[in-house]
């Protein structure tokens, strides 16, 4: 039998229909609706007088228009507050379960995916969102999708495609201590570019991508899409297993040994074959910084702002200086110079126990410098909030300067009151870092967690290598 | 869906790489209910100043290209964001046409759902394209589907790829949710071969109503 990737394996085991020369009709294992991407689609269904399918397979949450403050105050902002309406209404007329600004479980909906055990290997899951790729963490096929395709999965739980190439990534070697996995999917686009992974699902492997938990793990797949992947994917093992069991949605007992089974045959056999193949060696990568306005636009901390002419192409040559103009940066500069006006620790790329807990370990007993105007922990759920504040790191941030909020998308994108003011520099552990992102004529650099405490620590970038608090590779 | 089939218009140059979806449609535009009005904010920062005053230096307000109807791009086109609302955008401006060397795959994907054709050609005929739109002024090139052409009145002619289901579903103005459920025989079968019916072991605190299923 010819051998299969991860990617084939699953896509086989989801078509619905196929016939040479055309796209197939897969089958969509579970469906994840927010309220930003979500209203048009249930309106186009009532235009049309259809149904939603499958409610026990669709998943909702509010999450990016959500306040991290006090959530018994009024809604100020009209425009949200009639897409919370919007999204109550329709869940409540399909039967759809909704975790509402209110449940403890609310978060954003790539946190809570995982988080409740909705995701589970070898599943298709979509969403519309891009940063659906995250759930590829378990061995899933996760995707992001427009509008339209949330109306046709909402009607059909099936999604219309054709096959994908596929990409490998392999991450060899260990990572030194202080580089953690946004720093390797950072250095991975920074190899591929913005657009390198364009027409593929991307699966990562190698020693360094072994080793990281399921926290660091979906870091990774967070950013496939940054690196124009649509679905990044790692072969469920161990650490997923045990991620897995006992979470509320996942089958107990002898169903979940059961389920285990199945799982473990969901790798890339030897022997298969990818379209492309990219290598990168872990003792290699530093902690990544981004300059520019986009997420391939990143340099190592130890490096300095590129020159324009550092580049062969014209383009890119173009690129570069207006992402400098922008960014209000001179070539030349070295990163370490780079001082920071705000720091954001949250989103779906980096809000995770993990993220927190490093965050926290580096930045215990110290205190944000005074140049620093914001320092935020927004949590990704209520869940990992809960859990944090068990262990003491809402007071450990507290206590060194920083606010914690509740949970939700927050400053990633700005859609609630977390802005960016204008031209004011963040170091951020969000996922990108377009013009206006945060908020009109805002810049960001992304980093990792540990790079952003440290930034907020010293009120500019500093090698967390060189530094105490940082933990060794687990 | 509206139909495409031959369209001819003015072109519009937007000399950038990577142009991602956050710069088409803004996320403060993102609280919408509807698909409709989002031609007006289509590149909202770079097109306007405070205050809604035009920009000057940003191409799609220069009086020449004033009713431009193909949007003429660089490499990667429409990264980023999953966001249907750019495409959405670039349809309510008036464009009908992308043309660009590549594209990211959701926005490629989301332009079927909208009637609008993302062709692609190689990097020297885009450059050759943007050559022509800056020298003459109110260049128009006409675009053909049904031949996979791209010409313009001085006897230019480029073959654009496509893949022919795509090309079917802008030609015919497929409604992609009928055409699928024409299958729903094949997704009951599926769906009981399968059982991908979630459950819920632990009570976590979601508002469920039943629908009586």
């Amino acid at each position: 039998m010819t051998p299969k990737t991860l990617y084939q394996k699953i896509w086989d085991s989801h078509v619905v229909h196929e016939q040479p020369g055309q796209p197939a009709i897969i089958y969509i294992d579970r469906h994840l609706i927010h309220e930003g991407t979500s209203p048009q689609a249930f309106a186009g269904l009532r235009a049309e007088g259809r149904k939603v399918r499958r409610p026990d397979l669709t998943f909702a949450v509010m999450d990016h228009s959500v306040s991290t403050t006090d959530r018994t105050l009024p809604i100020l902002d009209n425009d949200a507050k009639l897409q919370f309406d919007a999204l109550e209404k329709n869940c409540r007329e399909s039967g759809v379960r909704l975790f509402d600004m209110n449940s403890k479980n609310q978060g954003i909906v790539h946190i809570i995916g995982p988080e409740l055990g909705i995701t589970q290997p070898g599943q298709t899951i979509v969403c519309g969102d891009s940063h659906t790729s995250t759930h590829g963490a378990f061995g899933t096929l996760a995707f992001g999708i427009g509008t339209s395709e949330v109306e046709h999965v909402l009607a059909t739980q099936c999604l219309v495609q054709s096959r994908s190439k596929t990409l490998h990534i392999l991450v060899n070697g260990k990572r030194p201590k202080g580089v953690t996995a946004k720093d390797l999917i950072l250095a991975i686009i920074g190899k591929i570019g913005i657009g390198g992974g364009n027409g593929h699902v991307a699966e990562y492997g190698g020693e360094a991508i072994r080793a990281l938990s399921m926290d660091g793990r979906m870091t990774v797949c967070n950013m496939s899409i940054e690196g124009g992947a649509r679905a990044g994917m790692i072969a469920p093992d161990e650490t997923t297993f045990a991620y897995l069991e006992g979470r509320p949605f996942v089958p107990r007992g002898k169903a979940f040994q059961e389920a285990v089974e199945r799982w473990r045959t969901l790798r890339s056999d030897d022997g298969a074959k990818f379209d492309m193949t990219v290598e990168l060696h872990a003792e290699q990568i530093a902690p990544q910084v981004t300059w520019g306005t986009n997420p391939g636009m990143v340099t190592s901390v130890t490096a300095r702002v590129p020159d324009p002419h550092d580049f062969k192409d014209l383009n890119d040559q173009k690129a570069t200086e207006s992402a400098l103009k922008y960014m209000g940066l001179k070539s030349g500069t070295p990163i370490v110079d780079i001082p920071v006006d705000r720091v954001f620790i949250g989103s779906c790329t980096n809000s995770r126990l993990d993220d927190l807990r490093a965050a926290a370990n580096f930045v215990a007993g110290k205190h944000v410098a005074k140049n620093i105007k914001q320092a935020l922990i927004v949590p990704g759920s209520r869940g990992i909030k809960s859990q944090a504040e068990k262990e003491g790191l809402d007071k450990i941030f507290r206590d060194a300067g920083f606010e914690w909020r509740d949970a939700g998308c927050s400053m990633c994108i700005g859609m609630n009151a977390d802005v960016l003011p204008p031209h004011e520099r963040s170091a951020s552990t969000s996922n990108r870092n377009f013009e206006g992102r945060q908020g009109k004529d805002s810049r960001t650099h992304l980093v990792s967690p540990v790079m952003a405490a440290a930034a907020a620590i010293a009120g500019h970038f500093v090698d967390v290598r060189s530094l105490d608090g940082v933990a060794p590779v687990e | 869906m509206q139909p495409f089939s031959t369209h001819t218009g003015m072109v519009m140059p937007l000399d950038r790489v990577n142009v991602d979806t956050d710069q088409m449609v803004p996320k403060q535009f993102l609280k919408a209910l509807t698909r409709e009005g989002f031609g007006r904010i289509l590149f909202y920062d770079w097109r306007y100043l405070p205050g809604e005053k035009p920009n000057p230096e940003f191409v799609l307000n220069f009086p020449r290209y004033k009713g431009a109807s193909v949007l003429l791009a660089r490499a990667n086109f429409g990264c980023g964001s999953s966001r249907e609302h750019a495409p959405w955008g670039v349809k309510d401006y008036g464009f009908r046409v992308v043309i660009a060397p590549s594209y990211a795959d959701i926005f490629y994907n989301n332009c079927f759902k909208n009637g609008i054709l993302p062709a692609t050609l190689s990097e020297n005929e885009i450059e050759e394209l943007f050559k022509r739109t800056e020298k003459e002024e109110g260049y128009s090139l006409s675009v053909n589907l049904p031949n996979q052409t791209i010409a313009d009145k001085h006897g230019l002619m480029f073959k654009f790829e496509i893949a022919p289901s795509r090309k079917e579903v802008l030609l015919k103005g497929l409604d992609d949710i009928g055409t699928t459920l024409q299958h729903a025989a094949e997704i009951d079968a599926y769906e009981k071969a399968h059982t991908a019916t979630a459950t819920m072991y632990d009570p976590v605190d979601v508002k469920y109503y039943s629908n009586g299923r």
